[in-house]
């Protein structure tokens, strides 16, 4: 057992950290979440150029022939930046589905050009009537026509549809609940994106499937069978989110713990009244536990072992402790903290979101009371 | 980066289960909550010898096996896990010996350690006075050089291992002239000193697990000063870090989750929404303090005492043990009231037990509070109060 980063994810994480520290201040996130593409092409390139888009895939389609557990160093260090953009869409909803279902076709096809960061995916799975992520309530339809599938539906709140150039929808096939995934090239103009607004100024987006022509080759594994596989991508888009929201949370601990430090009331820090220190020692233990059950679950995805308990423990606990730890560090921060000049309001933004995405503290618990045999 | 175990710990793990099973077959004892600290039984103590599993990390020469902190731990957790009585051994083997080791001459090494590790000498800790709670430095038990002795006087309070310690480890005052900090000696007494006597307490639970301990003109030879004199404080600190680093503080009511589980399955409670929640919700918590337990077990490994790691995983384990209580509490609904020995009461009384027993479990090795502040200070820099 050894719970520490190896020299060359301490090296990586660093490496993410300078550069981000550099090319990403909040000036350069809070004009993302203005403009209407949400993320700059120039920086999407010089991550690219530094191999983050194809660190987890094989040497052969240009990737780095790293695994899931470097990149999770990698987004921890995004989300601690709170970078905006479609990295994780394109690379953890859309690339690495690609690469676990994607015929060898479809792999160099769109693979190579995903790494060089010359295309965006995304992956749309939200619908309207859609809860707790369930087959049968999946209502976006693909049905054959011609011998070609053709999908009809809205799908909601899919991350940077607006810039994305491919899109991995899951749809119905068969009114058994068979579920397929087709890759869709979002150039086609029957398929129309409407930017919602968020609290956290990203770009998701509501997607209308409007008679989307999609040739068999679109189809990502097996037809009717594509189930399995979304529990996977939702899995695996989870431990992703968890690894974001350690990020997060770490970087709020340490902005406060520097500000109880640092800030003087009646005289010395408030860093030195205990209820202080207690709020802070409550924060701390919220971080380290969702860092600890968070890289457990990365730990053993990347191994190829079955997580599906370990992810629902670190979605659910980090659902609620960031909560808590934000909480705590509003109220440490006092009223600046809840102004527009400070910088919380970008962590509070985004870890709410993210508590939001790939499902909450409830919809985990029951996963791990199934795993408990209740 | 590697959460799992050796093959190693794995078959360990599997030894440590088959001979608790074995124990239970064979009716030597059944799992009951908190016997780490309240199940005395020196024959299970001497078969646990017998196995080499005291003094499990400690060197060869003294009777030890060498392994490492991951194998004790598991060891442990599975002890704890069954509920073994392992409370004569428990207090030496977790810290006392351990302070022995680092602080203690050749002398006292040879001759507690291999005793501690063959399962025949207990010891029982004398830290807290009525006086002198989270504020240890402010300990009044006085004892005074005369020749090759000192002479002690004072009372302890809370001091563990019952009426089965053969020896007391205790925190006394050397130096009343000097800074509080620094005036403060650990010793080890043998309870069979004149002028030494002792009182059990009864806690809230009825269970006498704990003394009061008087000390009359207790004379104590010099050999038995354990480290330098007037260092005792800082030696305290470095044994509360190993008394706070363990598994029993998650796991010390064990045997009531798996048993609140079991009586959910069997009494179809399992399909209400709010008891699915709430059990799932102690399922994380659980494994989320055990991950941080295990933290602190490789921070021992590296050589560092763990300091303010174990006191984040003490506040955070023992705030989760009395949730386990207080939620096994409303399952049973009014037949959680009955205790042991009562007609119709459920799971052998371990819920009323434990939801009583564990007011203590945030009090005990240092409170809740002491414990933040030694996290925020310590971990975090936060300015001293």
């Amino acid at each position: 057992m050894k719970l520490t980063l190896t020299e060359e994810q301490e090296m990586l994480k660093n490496t993410a950290h300078d550069f981000l520290a550099d090319k990403c201040p909040k000036s350069f996130v809070k004009q993302m979440e203005e403009s209407e593409k949400g993320y700059s092409r120039e920086l999407w390139q010089e991550m690219a150029e530094l191999g983050w888009m194809g660190l987890a895939f094989p040497e052969k389609y240009g990737g780095g022939d790293m695994n899931f557990l470097d990149l999770a160093v990698l987004l921890e260090e995004m989300g601690r930046a709170c970078l905006p953009g479609p990295f994780f869409s394109t690379v953890v909803l859309g690339g690495l589905p690609i690469l676990e279902i994607g015929s060898e076709d479809q792999k160099q096809e769109y693979l190579p050009k995903l790494i060089r960061g010359e295309k965006i995916f995304t992956l749309a799975l939200n619908e309207p009537g859609y809860q707790n992520y369930n087959a049968s309530s999946v209502a976006v339809e693909a049905t054959l026509d011609n011998g070609n599938y053709v999908i009809n539906g809205t799908k909601l709140f899919v991350p940077d549809a607006n810039i994305a150039d491919y899109m991995i929808c899951v749809a119905k096939t068969n009114p058994e609940s068979g579920i397929t995934i087709f890759l869709a090239d979002t150039k086609n103009p029957r398929i129309n994106c409407t930017i919602l607004k968020t609290i956290a100024g990203d770009k998701l987006c509501e997607v209308v499937f409007d008679q989307v022509p999609v040739p068999r080759a679109g189809i990502l594994g097996q037809l009717d069978k594509g189930w399995s596989v979304v529990q996977k991508i939702v899995e695996r888009a989870a431990v992703g989110k968890c690894c974001e929201m350690v990020g997060n949370i770490q970087q709020v601990l340490e902005m406060t713990v520097d500000y109880a430090k640092e800030r003087k009331q009646f005289d010395r820090p408030i860093g030195s009244f205990q209820i202080i220190q207690h709020y802070c020692a409550d924060m701390a233990t919220d971080v380290d536990c969702a860092r600890l059950s968070t890289y457990q679950a990365a730990w053993m995805f990347s191994q190829g072992l079955p997580c599906a308990k370990e992810v629902a423990i670190a979605k659910a606990w980090i659902a609620e402790a960031s909560q808590r730890v934000s909480a705590l560090a509003h109220q440490i921060h006092g009223a600046i903290g809840v102004t527009i000049e400070h910088d919380l309001h970008f962590y509070t933004r985004r870890t709410k979101a993210a508590e939001l995405a790939f499902g909450d503290a409830n919809f985990y618990r029951e996963v791990v009371a199934k795993e408990m045999g209740l | 980066m590697d959460y799992g175990f050796t093959e190693e710990q794995n078959k360990f793990r599997q030894e440590v289960r088959n001979f608790l099973e074995e124990e239970i077959k064979k009716g030597y004892w059944e799992p009951v909550c908190d016997a780490w600290i309240q199940g005395f039984d020196p024959e299970f103590t001497k078969r646990v010898a017998q196995k080499g599993w005291i003094g499990l990390t400690w060197p060869k020469e003294y009777g030890g096996q060498e392994r490492s902190h991951i194998d004790r731990l598991i060891l442990t957790e599975e002890m704890l896990r069954y509920g073994a009585p392992a409370a004569c051994h428990w207090f030496a083997d977790r810290q006392i010996g351990g302070s022995i080791l680092s602080f203690g001459s050749e002398e006292l090494k040879k001759e507690f350690l291999p005793r501690i590790t063959k399962g025949v000498v207990y010891f029982g800790l004398g830290m807290s006075e009525p006086g002198a709670g989270s504020d240890l430095a402010s300990l009044q038990t006085r004892a005074v050089e005369d020749g090759d002795y000192y002479v002690i006087n004072g009372q302890k309070t809370w001091a563990s291992c019952a009426s089965f310690a053969h020896y007391f480890d205790v925190y006394v005052r050397t130096d009343p002239e000097a800074p509080r900090h620094r005036g403060i000696s650990e010793f080890i007494v043998d309870i069979k000193s004149p002028g030494l006597s002792r009182i059990p307490m009864t806690d809230i639970t009825g269970t006498e697990a704990w003394n009061d301990v008087f000390f009359d003109n207790v004379r104590v030879h010099k050999r038995y000063l354990v480290g330098e004199k007037n260092r005792g404080f800082y030696q305290v600190l470095h044994q509360l870090d190993y008394e706070r680093s363990g598994m029993e503080r998650l796991m010390g009511n064990y045997p009531l989750f798996e048993a609140i589980i079991q009586f959910v399955k069997k009494n179809r409670l399992s399909q209400e929404p709010v008891i699915r929640n709430k059990l799932a919700q102690l399922q994380i918590e659980f494994e989320v303090g055990r991950l941080l337990i295990y933290r602190v077990a490789l921070v021992m490994e590296e050589g560092r005492a763990p300091n303010w790691e174990s006191s984040m995983s003490k506040a955070y384990c023992t705030e989760f043990e009395k949730r386990l209580a207080s939620v096994a509490m409303e399952v049973l609904g009014p037949y959680a009231q009955l205790v042991s020995g009562s007609r119709l009461v459920p799971l052998r009384g371990m819920a009323s037990h434990s939801y009583l027993g564990s007011k203590g479990y945030s009090l005990q090795a240092g409170t809740t509070e002491i414990l933040k502040n030694v996290l925020a200070v310590r971990g975090l820099g936060l300015p001293s109060s």
